[in-house]
């Protein structure tokens, strides 16, 4: 999921390596064209690599930050059925994000030096992150809204041209089928339930839903290198084309919950079969892009405490198996 | 202080016995025990496997793809190791 | 002399204690999510919190069919007081470092698989039928956190130091798992239940060879500290269980 900001985000101009000689690239595109999939030891281009290594980090990334917004309410989940759930779904981000940064690694690069890009803010993550979870209905609007969007998103990508990639994004998407339905259910307790809860399930919508269409990226026409992720087939469908049919899916859904998505432009067009909206603030997307969303701060300085307390325990287990080994080849 | 990255290590899940292992993904960890306990709480959270192998993925050696034609090609052309390369009358039935 | 309702009334506690037990746990280890040392142990860590949880919801159900007032799983979690939970106070700690973390629960698994496969065989059948399925559980804990004892105990100067520090810390809340009272006594006597005295036994042999692997020495017995089991607890209990009933108390009567 959340592969937003990636075709232009840290996007460097393509090298074109002395080494990649026209027919070698004409190849490596038929074969992309014929629908084969390129594994990590065939020959590929030096852009595409790259391409593919920053995407699947980013992904990673926002798996591994996407845990926090979640994790503020695992100690006050309301009942101890949602506590499991809870759980059980920010566990699966973690897999997910590990699953994603094997992936990554298949292309020569290590975890730990992906990780460490995040960590000193060179790498970028999802937007959505940078949220707030202020109400127990936020888990109901993430779960709902986000993962929905995630979806929309990452089913394309199980038909990736990168094998590793496209199967990793194979188990994420079976793994994640539950994720929407557990938040949509809690919507629908929500709206069942009190006067308060109805509120909080609304008001979780107002501050959700602009923040969940933005996860989508920028408009065609602001995304230069879309053509070329399209054209390696890294990228399925256009950022507007997948808003457009997660809006399509999510009114409706919100219809039948009794809440109303925070757009005043928002109504169905008879003409095209697909709903009109309002326009995205963009100068917050890139503002929080950024670094300077509500949390961006906060995200980075858990997960880099995180690092930092860990760093004996990780030293520890590695000399550990050392003197093992030492031992057991004695 | 240095940190050593944990090595990588491949996993292959039996999803049910009679089936062979198969690649699930990969994991890392600094002792074989600690492999087998991540493969574990990594990739059969829901009850898909039986047995898991973890190997060390410096250890696997691997065809080069760049070989690939010397390597595959010869046996694509080996059409009477197939069955169906042989006429048999209708008449003889299943065989 | 124990009457019938004094054997129903045991049998009652103890499951509500057993349930304390794996949900005050769990809920300090879902504390820890997104805090791990490696993104392996957030998957291991997150297992092994579920399988609280989902113990917790086991011993609340038995709970409140022993009761038979009609309370619920969630009842018993997010609508008691904490004078009223009767965990060990081991559990209720704040988890420290990942020293800490990992020795609390070795300390605590060691017991707990014993305490359990006693209860396989106790006569109280919702108790033994929890217990059977838990054990499978907590026998892989134990390796699991056992592992991570040895290298940490025989990793580097600074984990040896650090982890020898988390035993002695934690070492005096380890009494309080063998002492039992009048619930424990009722259990054993009347519905074939653990029996502390030889649990303790167990506990201090397994426990001293898991050590002695780990390079690490076992503390003293000395002064131990107990409160649990009356629902006398530490200053930290009050904030783990705000956390724990905050939507609850909340908005009293909602359902989720």
């Amino acid at each position: 999921m959340y592969t937003q900001g990636l075709d232009q985000a840290g996007s460097k101009p393509r090298r074109r390596d002395g080494l990649e000689t026209d027919a070698q690239l004409a190849a490596f595109q038929a074969r992309i064209d014929a629908d084969e999939k390129i594994e990590a030891k065939d020959w590929m281009p030096e852009a595409y690599r790259r391409t593919l290594v920053r995407q699947i980090s980013q992904h990673a990334h926002s798996e591994i930050i996407g845990m926090q917004p979640e994790g503020n309410w695992l100690t006050r989940a309301p009942t101890l059925r949602r506590k499991a759930i809870l759980l059980a779904k920010v566990q699966d981000e973690a897999g997910h994000g590990l699953y994603l940064y094997s992936a990554a690694e298949t292309l020569g690069v290590s975890r730990d030096q992906m990780v460490r890009d995040l960590l000193d803010g060179k790498a970028k993550y999802s937007s959505i992150f940078n949220y707030p979870t202020l109400t127990w209905a936020d888990i109901g609007a993430i779960g709902w809204l986000v993962d929905g969007a995630a979806i929309m998103n990452q089913i394309p990508l199980c038909r990736c041209s990168f094998g590793p990639y496209a199967r990793a994004m194979v188990r994420v998407c079976k793994e994640e089928s539950f994720h929407q339905r557990q938040g949509y259910e809690i919507m629908l307790t929500l709206v069942r339930g009190n006067a308060k809860q109805k509120a909080m399930a609304q008001d979780a919508i107002n501050r959700w839903w602009w923040p969940s269409l933005m996860m989508f990226g920028p408009n065609d026409e602001d995304s230069p290198h879309s053509a070329q992720s399209m054209k390696w087939k890294i990228k399925r469908f256009s950022n507007d084309a997948l808003r457009q049919k997660f809006i399509d899916a999510t009114v409706p859904q919100a219809e039948f919950l009794g809440l109303k998505m925070p757009d005043d432009k928002l109504e169905f067009d008879e003409q095209t079969g697909h709903y009109r909206f309002g326009e995205i603030n963009w100068q917050e997307f890139y503002d929080v892009l950024a670094g300077n969303g509500p949390c961006n701060r906060q995200r980075m300085a858990t997960r880099q405490q995180a690092q930092a307390d860990g760093a004996w325990v990780r030293e520890a287990a590695s000399v550990y198996a050392e003197k093992q080994a030492a031992r057991n080849a004695a | 202080m240095t940190e050593k990255n944990w090595p990588l290590y491949e996993v292959f899940i039996r999803s049910k016995s009679g089936l062979s292992h198969r690649h699930a993904g990969s994991i890392h960890a600094t002792d074989d025990q600690m492999a087998l306990d991540n493969a574990r709480d990594t990739y059969t959270r829901r009850n898909e496997g039986v047995s898991i192998w973890v190997v060390r993925s410096s250890q696997i050696v691997a065809s080069d793809p760049a070989e690939f034609a010397a390597f595959f090609e010869p046996a694509k052309d080996k059409i009477y190791r197939h069955p169906t390369f042989y006429d048999i009358p209708e008449d003889v039935g299943n065989m | 002399m124990t009457t019938h309702s004094d054997v129903e009334q045991a049998r009652l506690t103890y499951a509500l204690r057993l349930g304390d037990n794996a949900l005050v746990l769990g809920q300090r280890l879902i504390e820890l999510v997104a805090h791990h040392p490696e993104l392996e142990e957030e998957l291991a860590n997150a297992n092994i919190s579920l399988d609280f949880i989902g113990q917790a919801r086991l011993f609340y159900s038995c709970a409140g069919e022993l009761e038979g007032r009609g309370r619920t799983e969630d009842d018993f979690a997010f609508l008691r007081d904490d004078g009223e939970f009767q965990n060990l106070l081991l559990l209720e700690l704040p988890n420290g470092h990942f020293g800490d973390t990992i020795v609390r629960q070795v300390l605590f698994d060691s017991f707990y698989v014993l305490q359990l496969e006693a209860l396989v065989s106790c006569t109280d059948a919702g108790i033994a039928e929890i217990a059977a399925r838990a054990i499978k559980e907590v026998r892989y804990h134990l390796r699991h956190v056992s592992q991570w004892l040895i290298r940490l105990g025989d990793g580097t100067d600074e984990s040896h130091a650090r982890v020898s520090q988390s035993l002695l810390d934690l070492w005096r809340y380890t009494g309080e798992m063998f002492s039992g009272d009048l619930v424990d006594d009722c259990l054993r006597d009347a519905c074939n239940g653990p029996d502390l005295a030889r649990i303790q036994e167990q506990w201090h042999d397994n426990v001293s060879a898991l050590l002695k692997e780990a390079t690490l020495d076992m503390p003293e017995d000395g002064w131990m500290i107990s409160g649990g089991r009356q629902g006398v607890h530490t200053e930290h209990m009050g904030f783990l269980i705000a956390q724990l009933q905050h939507e609850q108390r909340a908005c009293p009567g909602a359902s989720w």
